[in-house]
């Protein structure tokens, strides 16, 4: 690790600058310093957890669990399976991150005692996964076989499974899964293209209501306000949107036809939805073989712009306060990020803060970005403001990063 | 990034091409398919096994793309999936990769794919990537 080694080569250069007076002080400082490197923090220090989050190391199914007050790795925690995709949602008390894993794997970690407190391998590939409003119930969203599977969020034990399995008999993948009130989930059957809202406010006797979608939907997003719920499709130009406060409408499509008939340009990458591209009565959209961020109206969901960008966006962020929309793009052109002034509705700054920058994270009030650099092996942290980097940290292959802010929010 | 307009269209031309070692003998079996240079392959299975691996998995053990694991694929003909990856498949979000690998760059991923791909060596060291 790559403290140890900053942590020995500091001690050397004081041993020799030092009187031999003051190796009282310096050998128990190097203890100090070498043991705040373990991988396991002390036991007797009491924090809060507000602070914390985790990074995915993806290529070795490890998790860094980081602070984000003194920017720093508190400790690495491995056996967490294959992270190829992998996604994390939080217990309401900040405690537990639940991480879902491309393997299936689904692994409670305690980011306070550094561990693993309980694991389960539930499917044969995963996408990611999500948590009830009353934090009883974790859900995970699966691939193969297809459909999702609740969760005890204590004991990681099996309440329930929704086949997404339609008439035919075609077995659907899942993607887009977020929670709702009531302890309902949403969720996108990307081969049958239907958008299913599962009760488990029974958990162990779940009821599934179905609602039509659109074609090839990839990945979804609920607002905020857990008002509506959007799916982005690959299959047609135009996203579904179900209206949650008037659910006997069912879906309508929103920005159709947004490509104009052009041929889509190759997706490299396939974008990612969350409640992260609300800013201001607006949705900021990534549309799909265009390199374009698409806006929308979120009163009369009507098109009022699109922002061209520099290729195919994956993560359309708002910053927290709404005022910038931070962008990140599908291989090739993943060494960069662009920045949308909200007011002016323009790109204001591009960046190139790293090779393979996978993810972005914001604090919660938004003055920091972390921004992983997977093919540089580190996060780079961005203060917003000046849209400076302020710190690197060594991380091995990194993908997600994930602030226990999440665990606040809804569809998080 | 742009797919080139060009003739022949890439999909055929890839078939062509994979033809043309074809005839000369089992491609996959027998034949030795050339390996690009060195830094070359290197960048290549980390395209394959972290970009690709979006889709398909790290392991290559499928996602919302199939699994391009050895097993997956033994009863698969190689020109097929030679064209795939040059030209994509039209009606799924396979997209053509002519341009960020060439067609004998794509011939050679499909060979190592069948044999099992090779493990990450990681990005190209900065100093070295082009």
């Amino acid at each position: 690790m790559n403290h140890k080694k900053t942590a020995r080569s500091e001690s050397r250069s004081s041993t020799r600058l030092a009187p031999v007076a003051l190796w009282g002080l310096v050998l128990p400082a190097i203890v100090a310093l070498l043991s705040a490197c373990s991988s396991v923090p002390a036991q007797h220090t009491v924090r809060g957890t507000g602070d914390l989050g985790v990074v995915i190391e993806r290529a070795d199914g490890r998790v860094q669990v980081v602070e984000t007050t003194g920017r720093s790795v508190l400790a690495t925690v491995p056996g967490v399976g294959d992270l190829s995709h992998a996604s994390v949602v939080f217990s309401r008390d900040a405690r537990y991150a639940y991480v879902f894993g491309r393997d299936g794997g689904l692994t409670k970690v305690d980011l306070l005692l550094a561990r693993v407190d309980r694991r389960v391998v539930q499917a044969g590939n995963a996408i990611g996964g999500s948590i009830s409003h009353d934090g009883r119930i974790v859900v995970a969203q699966n691939y193969e076989p297809g459909g999702i599977k609740a969760f005890d969020a204590d004991t990681l034990e099996l309440l329930a499974e929704v086949p997404a399995v339609t008439e035919d008999g075609t077995r659907s993948k899942v993607v887009g899964l977020a929670d709702l009130s009531s302890n309902r989930f949403i969720y996108s059957l990307f081969e049958a293209g239907e958008i299913w809202i599962t009760d488990l406010s029974d958990p162990r006797n779940p009821s599934t209501q179905r609602l039509a979608g659109g074609k090839q939907p990839y990945d979804a997003l609920v607002t905020p306000d857990g008002r509506y719920y959007i799916a982005g499709l690959f299959g047609e130009d135009g996203l579904a949107m179900v209206d949650l406060w008037n659910l006997d409408k069912g879906s309508r499509k929103i920005l159709s036809g947004y490509g104009r008939g052009e041929t889509p340009l190759p997706v490299y990458k396939m974008p990612h939805l969350r409640g992260w591209s609300i800013a201001g009565g607006r949705a900021y959209l990534p549309a799909i073989g265009r390199h374009e961020v698409l806006v929308v109206d979120t009163d009369s969901w009507q098109e009022v712009g699109r922002i061209p960008v520099r290729s195919q966006p994956v993560f359309v962020m708002a910053r927290p306060d709404g005022r910038e929309i931070w962008v990140n793009f599908a291989f090739p052109e993943n060494g960069w990020v662009q920045v949308i002034d909200t007011v002016g509705g323009k790109v204001t700054d591009t960046l190139q803060p790293g090779r393979a920058i996978l993810h972005m994270e914001f604090l919660s009030k938004g003055h920091e970005v972390w921004l992983s650099a997977r093919d540089d092996n580190k996060v780079v942290i961005y203060d917003t403001a000046t849209k400076q980097p302020i710190k690197t940290l060594d991380s091995a292959s990194p993908s997600g990063i994930f602030f226990t802010s999440r665990a606040a929010r809804t569809g998080f | 990034m742009k797919t080139p307009s060009s003739f022949p269209p890439p999909r055929f031309r890839a078939i062509l091409f994979a033809a043309a070692l074809a005839a000369t003998g089992p491609l996959l079996a027998a034949e030795v398919v050339p390996e690009p240079d060195p830094l070359r392959t290197r960048e290549l299975i980390h395209i394959v096994r972290q970009d690709c691996g979006s889709c398909h998995g790290l392991t290559l053990a499928g996602g919302l793309g199939p699994a391009l694991t050895a097993a997956a694929l033994a009863d698969k003909p190689a020109e097929g999936l030679v064209a795939t990856i040059v030209s994509g498949r039209p009606g799924t979000p396979m997209p053509p990769f002519l341009g960020i690998v060439s067609e004998a760059e794509a011939v050679w991923i499909v060979d190592q794919l069948m044999r099992g791909f090779p493990a990450d060596g990681g990005a190209v060291p900065t100093a070295q990537a082009r």
